[in-house]
């Protein structure tokens, strides 16, 4: 029971004391700041980079990236039509109901289902993986500090490794992850995807448009904060200057101290 | 203490008022028969607010209950559900998040006010200690609530606090597993918590009615310290500062606005979009921001004594640094109220603001940060946590003791009515 206690102890010791230290060590990377739509106070997503960005992330990351929060009727509100977005879906499986017999069965996806993830589970993402998860990227962009901004510099951030540093077997070094060394290849090349009607496929194109769509993936509801916010802010501002008026008029009478 | 007493004109409102005097109550309490000091500032507006907040927290935390599910399996789905499927869902989610950090704010300041008003001199001890009450109510209720969304730093930040109480001779570990509802961090612990969650705000409601109470009997203090003299020195509570309290619930609205409009997740961690995973520990657990002072005392000590571990230490500097307020109007023992009348405690109470942002923002670093590299050796952020922590309990402990039986006060005025000094005024002198 002691030894139990002890490494419980020292445990939560070393959380309380020597966390962050990889952190800390590393220092601050510069993140390549984007010009955002959605940024500001009455900032929109731009549907375009968004359907765009829905390719990148469907024809690329798809291969190893889960998206489970985002159902397929959820295009509709980056602008593909019904039709489309059940086009999309019917392109996926997902398991059905049993059968008469009680066996499992498969079926086409519809607009209700949620975009299947890659791999059964994390030990099978594992084994493809060199043994990195690679995350669900529904909350990417809110779970990073930086959001948007940083996923667009990991995804252009693949460089050569200065002279003297080590990588680890398998792993790829990259200017903004921490630590530099990450699992993921660099999984963008010019002109991997083909855009129908849009800007060519660079790698910075295809970087920015798929960043774009997943902070809409992670933060869906940004532009209705937007407008409600500027409603809020307009109606308050309103009423705290009349509330001021009044408490003005209220203390008039009342005979002032100096 | 009422200054009008109540008739109420309409016959219906009189003959419910004769069987229950719910209206006469409010009349005294909130109306025109409460009479308040009339040269209260605008710090006095932070009562009400902090009414307000918990309003507002109990109000939209019964919404988010309604659709969030407290098992380790669906709670970090249950509030994307409720951010992405619910109407509105991410509206009540960000005002309760912004909430608790608007609720601190508003309640630092609000001790902060009495600090250096002397609000918490007799005869408002009691208000005081009520007050510190309701502080370390709201501690661990935000505590808990922020284990709810059970995203990584829900899950790290729980299995840290709640660790610290095996720091306790004896009976720390079984503290510990009755916490946790087993031998981790798991759904019994989140289900219990989310029991308690929903339990404590209720019991904050409890203890505000009775500091509310506690605060009529003495009437509020107010800026120049002194006591109400004379019915000149009052105005009726309403409309006076019915009207004042409202325009500062309108600027403080549109300061809560912005932060849930345009950073919702400003004063949020990021870990906590992670789903939690026991087996993987951020680099970089650290609390909400209100906690950051407490964490940084918590984290000073880092020597064991004997049978006292180092963890024992800062569990027990921690607690101090909250119970040592519950003392606080016995250690002052100052005549004089406000701090405008007591220079040299004046000047300790900035220094304990100062004191207080720093410890914040050890609380936020690694210990080992370093501040100052002395070749040989460096200063550290844990040696800054340490002078911060050693000056807090200075403060309380012995400095405002000390000054408060020797230092020479600045004369007082006549009343509130009059605030001027008579020219054959003299100090107050120390005991
Ligand atoms: C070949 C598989 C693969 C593909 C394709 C892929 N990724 Fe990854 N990704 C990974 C792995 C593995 C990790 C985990 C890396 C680690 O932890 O070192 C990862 C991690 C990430 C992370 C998290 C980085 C962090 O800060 O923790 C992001 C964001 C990401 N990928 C985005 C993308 C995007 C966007 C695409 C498509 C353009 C993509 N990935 C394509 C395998 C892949
Ligand atoms: C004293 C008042 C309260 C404070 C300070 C408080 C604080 C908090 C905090 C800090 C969170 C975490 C927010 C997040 O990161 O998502 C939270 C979550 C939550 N609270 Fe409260 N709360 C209060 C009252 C209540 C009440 C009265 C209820 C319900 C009866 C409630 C229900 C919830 C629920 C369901 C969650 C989880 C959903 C979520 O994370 O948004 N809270 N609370």
């Amino acid at each position: 029971m002691k030894i139990i206690k002890a490494i419980k102890t020292a445990f939560a010791a070393t959380i309380l004391l020597g966390t962050g230290s990889v952190l800390a060590a590393e220092g601050e990377v510069e993140l390549k700041h984007q010009d955002w739509s959605f940024n500001g106070a009455f900032g929109t997503y731009d549907r375009a980079a968004m359907q765009r960005g829905f390719q990148v992330y469907k024809e690329v990351c798809a291969a190893c990236h889960g998206l489970k929060y985002i159902a397929f009727r959820n295009l509709m509100e980056i602008g593909f039509s019904e039709a489309e977005a059940k086009a999309i879906a019917a392109e996926y499986t997902v398991p059905g109901a049993p059968d008469e017999f009680g066996d499992p069965t498969e079926r086409a996806a519809g607009l209700s289902d949620y975009m299947p993830s890659p791999f059964a589970n994390e030990q099978a993402a594992k084994a493809s993986n060199n043994g990195a998860i690679p995350p669900d990227l529904s909350l990417v962009a809110k779970a990073r500090e930086g959001g948007p901004d940083y996923l667009y510099s990991l995804l252009t951030g693949y460089e050569d490794p200065p002279e003297d540093f080590e990588l680890g077997d398998g792993l790829n070094y990259n200017a903004v992850f921490p630590g530099h060394q990450i699992a993921m290849p660099q999984p963008l090349f010019d002109d991997f995807v083909t855009y129908a009607n849009g800007p060519e496929a660079s790698v910075d194109q295809m970087a920015k448009d798929v960043s774009h769509f997943l902070m809409w993936a992670a933060e869906p509801k940004l532009e209705a904060r937007h407008q409600m916010g500027f409603k809020v802010m307009a109606f308050m501002l309103v009423l705290t200057i009349l509330l001021y008026l009044i408490n003005r008029k209220v203390w008039a009478n009342v005979k002032k101290k100096h | 203490m009422a200054t009008s007493t109540f008739e109420p004109k309409n016959r219906l409102v009189r003959w419910v008022d004769q069987q229950l005097p719910i209206f006469s109550l409010l009349h005294g309490s909130l109306g025109p028969g409460y009479p308040a000091p009339k040269n209260l500032n605008y710090f006095w507006n932070f009562g009400s607010l902090a009414g307000l907040c918990l309003v507002v927290q109990l109000v939209t935390g019964i919404v988010l209950a309604m659709h969030y599910q407290p098992s380790t399996a669906e709670a970090f789905g249950s509030t994307e559900h409720i951010m992405r499927d619910v109407n509105y869902g991410w509206l009540m989610r960000y005002v309760h998040a912004n909430g608790g950090s608007m609720f601190f704010i508003v309640v630092f300041i609000h001790i902060f006010r009495g600090l250096y008003y002397g609000s918490y001199k007799a005869p408002r001890e009691m208000l005081w200690m009520l007050g510190v009450v309701i502080l370390l109510l709201m501690m661990a209720t935000a505590f808990m609530g922020y284990v709810l969304p059970w995203g990584q730093m829900s899950f790290w930040g729980a299995t840290v606090i709640t660790n610290l109480f095996s720091a306790i001779p004896l009976v720390g570990e079984d503290i510990v597993t009755l916490l946790w509802g087993g031998f981790a961090v798991d759904n019994p612990t989140l289900n219990r918590f989310f029991s308690l969650h929903y339990l404590l705000p209720f019991v904050i409601v409890g203890v505000v009615i009775l500091h509310v109470w506690a605060l009529h009997i003495p009437g509020s203090n107010n800026p120049l310290g002194i006591d109400v003299k004379s019915p000149q020195d009052t105005v009726p509570f309403h409309p006076y500062y019915t009207a004042k309290d409202l325009f500062g619930i309108g600027v403080f609205i549109l300061i809560f606005a912005f932060f849930v409009f345009y950073a919702p997740n400003m004063l949020g961690h990021p870990d906590n979009y992670i789903p939690a995973n026991p087996l993987v520990t951020p680099p970089h657990i650290v609390p909400e921001w209100y906690f950051l002072p407490f964490y940084a005392i918590l984290r000073a000590f880092v020597t064991d004594i004997g049978p006292i571990t180092a963890k024992l230490q800062g569990v027990i500097a921690m607690f101090a640094s909250i119970l040592v307020l519950f003392i606080l109007p016995w250690l002052d023992g100052s005549k004089v109220r406000a701090a405008t009348f007591r220079p040299v405690y004046r000047f300790l109470f900035v220094i304990l603001v100062v004191d207080c942002f720093v410890l914040g923002w050890v609380g936020a670093n690694t210990p080992d940060r370093v501040l100052i590299d002395l070749g040989d050796s460096t200063f550290d952020m844990l040696h800054l946590g340490q002078i911060g922590t050693a000056w807090y309990f200075l403060h309380f402990l012995v400095l405002v003791p000390v000054i408060s039986r020797r230092e020479k006060t600045k004369p007082l005025p006549e009343s509130i009515a009059n605030p001027v000094i008579r020219p054959d005024a003299h100090a107050v002198p120390a005991e």
